[in-house]
């Protein structure tokens, strides 16, 4: 093959950095996008899972033939039927395909049931006879950690156990704080419930059409469950109706493939909502125990913390989701020594995993809780203390000791985060003026206006991007072009957050302003990584852009050798082919020719960390936050309305500004949502609101109003100088809405989300 | 038993099969009008909501076999070119799943606007989309565009062809 010199001259389009347009915007605004449970092939049936009513029991028969019996119900299979491994999981495999001896949680799939209608399927599951020995559940983390704890599973009750340790950590300080601080049960709750259609192919293999964020972990774990070859598994992205973690483990993909493949048909599945809430792995409740040590002027001298997660009835992300819980549970700071021991636990509750923001969310409201707990006792600012100990250039990260990166600026964004204006009014407004909604209680005007307090609160969050702890990482991706223009092709998953757009940008400036168009990711496009930890846009533009400048030398050549000309004669601008100066369309500097290549991104490597401290370079770089929150309380009601939360967020280079300040409100409103009233609540291990009308997610009516400053350094790692942007808006909006309800009320706000009976005035 | 349904989806005779409990949005979507997104089917998140004969409703909520003779409309039929291109180009929507129960939520309050003679403020339209949730947005572009297109349709004399 020939080779250039010197790339081609490739005139960019300008794409990168603008608010364009998003494909997939017109076919949802008319409803022709086609979510997972949109999708319809000829012949196909249903499926639906049998679930335990129990947290904890022997698991004694699975009684299927009053269902076979049922007219239109084609199958039931339990783990008996299951012909490859009976074990899966995202990381560990400890999960069970479908029950196996025992269940561990309430809503564990027993069994998998097929009909010829939905409605039918479900009616045959409810048939379904599953005799179960009750046992008492082990609902408390500390519990299930205790000395004669029952084992909760073969693999013991304890997932990970961290423990990170830099510094004299025999001193003592001449102030010191102590603080326990506790998170609920988050659910992801997006809006479209779990679905996925499989399909048998001719090969003996299976075609899965999942909404999912990483189609090779799904396309693994169904291959194991059914014994196959990977190869022989295809796993193809279906329209996601939001993830924000809650797609990254399996949950209907192994059930409807082995029956697609055991019945010679396709089977799909829609959850309900109910079902939803107890089928994927909600955030880590978490009770985080502080010792903060200080000098008189505030100055950190140390940081001490016990972190328990409860991790649930199974694995799934439990390990990773302890490391963010623990590497972040110093903040933002400079501290000399720091002591962080964590504990990922097993017990009976629902299954535990990611959620955007990844244990770092639970670690930002408790150091920032403790560092006001230390304002206070210092009769410090509380800006002024986290001013006065924020990381900055040549500082290393507190609890890893790798050097921090000199291009976050974490002062700067609390400094611009303040500089942001304060609600308009300044001031609580009586229930009578204007926008009912701009009051504690709302429409329903519980609040009489007496005893109505404003709070405001600031907080500053921190975690890294991409994987880390020196997991290998890359992304893979392909470019075809022809005189229609150029095709993507790669397996990162679109879950709703503008991924195809930003690649139709950053390959239309590597492409010189042809047109291009993203293919629906599919796991034969090669490994990509899931799309979590604020990633994707990073991996998969590093790949698309290698892709791409593969692609235009290879473009160079087949049209020098077409025209004649010198290959160094070839560019690319506005859209057209430039030869020889001469600009020319692409069809006809192409003819019937296409032009394929391939590209490859690979990761900045990381570090494990030491086995015993977990010191070294564990995280490529990191994202850097600020919050300011205000709220009003009714202090005789416990009843708050969040009135505005203003932001100063790093991302690097916003590609486009458009979708990032979209992840800032929508990021914040899950924040402010978790600070207030969401957690999935699991009395004996039993979820007790898995609805709608019980959980609440913030509606139009309760969303502040957001400001934000979009601060743009630019990465000097990243591709395009990007940094990730999905997770910060809701790693610090929770504490920073805490520490306004704590000015409010005077209270001191020691678990979120807040109750009630949490911010009455005393 | 399965009943026939006939209705009109956005003025297309359409013929829904249902059983007595299948509400109109499980008739609608087995009759692969999928552009109605079911959330909850319990009345909660209003992803499924269409008009009904002109009033708007969860669709998961109505009986399928109430409905015979009915008009429903859906996104498709109701949405405004400048509603379209206001959500687009103030980021109302990310996954979508949301998206066609708040266009036919916000079509129905902007068309009762306009009756009324008057633009929509943001409280208004906070509370009038209040029954629509959105995981992924946070609402404000949702909240924006609608009360931006309110704005410029209360400008538009009627008659004046603009
Ligand atoms: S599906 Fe009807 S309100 Fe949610
Ligand atoms: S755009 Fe995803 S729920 Fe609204």
């Amino acid at each position: 093959m020939t080779t250039l010199d010197a790339p081609p001259t490739v005139e960019g389009a300008g794409l990168v950095g603008r608010s364009v347009a998003r494909p997939d915007v017109p076919p949802k605004l008319d409803g022709s996008f086609e979510f997972s449970n949109d999708l319809s092939v000829p012949g196909m049936v249903f499926g639906a899972t049998v679930r335990s009513p129990v947290a904890r029991g022997v698991l004694r028969s699975v009684d299927t033939a009053p269902a076979l019996a049922m007219p239109g119900v084609l199958a039931a299979f339990t783990v008996d039927d299951v012909p490859g491994d009976r074990w899966i999981g995202h990381i560990v495999r400890d999960q069970p395909v479908l029950a196996d001896g025992e269940v561990r949680h309430h809503g564990e799939p027993i069994a998998f049931v097929v009909a010829t209608s939905q409605a039918q399927a479900w009616r045959a599951a409810d048939a379904v006879v599953v005799d179960i020995e009750p046992l008492e559940p082990v609902t408390d983390p500390e519990v299930a950690l205790a000395e004669g704890a029952p084992a909760l599973h073969p693999d013991g009750n304890v997932y990970r156990r961290l423990e990170l340790r830099r510094g004299d950590l025999t001193e003592r300080a001449p102030v010191e704080v102590h603080g326990t601080w506790e998170t609920g049960r988050q659910d992801q709750a997006f809006l479209g419930p779990e679905s996925a259609l499989a399909v048998p192919d001719a090969d003996g293999g299976v075609t899965v059409h999942a909404a999912t964020q990483d189609l090779h972990l799904d396309r693994e774990q169904v291959a194991a469950a059914l014994g196959l070859p990977e190869e022989l598994v295809r796993v193809r992205l279906a329209g996601v109706g939001g993830a924000f973690g809650g797609r990254e483990d399996v949950t209907c993909q192994a059930h409807l493939a082995m029956a697609a493949r055991a019945l010679g048909r396709p089977v799909k599945t829609t959850y309900r909502r109910d079902e939803s809430f107890l089928a994927h792995p909600q955030r880590h409740p978490s009770r985080y125990r502080y010792t903060i040590g200080a000098d008189a002027d505030g100055t950190l001298r140390y940081v001490r913390a016990r972190v328990v997660l409860d991790g649930g009835a199974y694995a799934s992300t439990s390990g990773p989701v302890l490391g963010s819980a623990c590497y972040f549970a110093a903040g933002p700071y400079r501290v000399p020594a720091v002591e962080v021991v964590g504990e990922a636990v097993r017990t009976n509750n629902p299954v535990a995993g990611a959620m955007r923001g990844f244990g770092a969310v639970q670690a930002c409201f408790g150091i920032e809780s403790t560092l006001d707990l230390l304002a206070a006792e210092l009769l410090i600012d509380p800006v002024e203390l986290r001013r006065r100990n924020a990381l900055r250039p040549g500082d290393v990260f507190p609890t890893s000791g790798q050097p921090f990166d000199a291009t976050v600026d974490v002062v700067g964004l609390l400094d611009r985060c303040l500089a942001l204006p304060l609600p308009d009014p300044d001031e609580v407004p009586m229930p009578a003026e204007g926008d009912p909604y701009a009051f504690p209680g709302g429409t329903g005007r519980t609040s009489t206006g007496e005893g109505v307090r404003r709070g405001v609160g600031v907080a500053l969050g921190i975690k890294n991007h991409l994987y880390g702890s020196g997991m290998a990482e890359w992304s893979l991706a392909s470019v075809r072009i022809s005189a229609a223009g150029a095709v993507v092709r790669t397996a990162a998953t679109e879950v709703g957050q503008g991924l195809t757009s930003a690649l139709v940008q950053v390959a239309g400036d590597a492409l010189g302003g042809m047109p291009v168009r993203v293919a629906t990711a599919d796991s034969e496009a090669g490994y990509a990584g899931s799309s979590s930890a604020s990633r994707q846009t990073w991996m998969a533009s590093g790949a698309v852009l290698s892709a791409c400048r593969r692609a235009v030398e290879e473009l160079a050549l087949v049209v020098a050798r077409r025209h004649a000309v010198d290959p160094a004669d070839v560019g690319l601008a506005d859209g057209r082919v430039v030869v020889a100066g001469r600009p020319l369309e692409l069809a006809d500097a192409l003819g019937p020719e296409v032009v394929d290549a391939g590209g490859r991104y690979d990761a900045p490597r990381t570090h494990p960390g030491d086995p015993t401290t977990g010191q070294g370079d564990v995280h490529v770089s990191w994202m850097a936050v600020a919050h300011r929150a205000v709220v009003d309380v009714d202090t005789e009601l416990g009843v708050a309305k969040v009135v505005q939360v203003a932001t100063a967020q790093d991302v690097g280079r916003a590609v486009n500004p458009r979708e990032v300040r979209g992840q800032i409100t929508g990021g914040i409103s899950q924040g402010v949502g978790l600070a207030l009233t969401e957690h999935l609540d699991a009395p004996g291990g039993l979820v007790a609101n898995g609805s709608f009308t019980d959980y609440l997610i913030p509606t139009a009516a309760d969303m502040p109003e957001v400001v934000a400053d979009v601060v743009e350094p630019g990465d000097p790692q990243g591709p395009l100088g990007l940094r990730g942007a999905g997770e910060p808006p809701s790693l610090s909006s929770t504490a920073a809405v805490a520490a306004a309800l704590r000015a409010a009320t005077g209270r001191p706000v020691t678990r979120v989300p807040a109750r009630p009976q949490d911010l009455i005035a005393p | 038993m399965l009943e026939e349904v006939a209705v009109t989806v956005d003025g297309t005779p359409v013929a829904l099969e249902a059983e007595l409990t299948d509400s109109l949005l499980r008739a609608l979507r087995d009759a692969g009008r999928t552009q109605v997104t079911g959330g909850c089917e319990q009345g909660e998140c209003g992803s499924c909501s269409v008009q009904l004969d002109g009033v708007l409703v969860a669709s998961c909520l109505v009986p399928a076999v109430v409905c015979s003779g009915a008009e429903v409309r859906t996104a498709p039929g109701l949405l405004g070119d400048d509603l379209a291109e206001a959500f687009a180009r103030r980021g109302a929507v990310q996954c979508g799943f949301c998206t066609p129960g708040i266009v036919v939520a916000a079509e129905s309050v902007l068309a009762r606007a306009k009756d009324e003679g008057h633009a929509l403020t943001p409280p208004e339209v906070r509370e009038a989309l209040a029954g629509n949730l959105c995981r992924c947005t946070g609402y404000e572009g949702i909240v924006a565009a609608v009360v931006e297109v309110s704005e410029r349709r209360a400008s538009v004399v009627p008659g004046s062809g603009a």
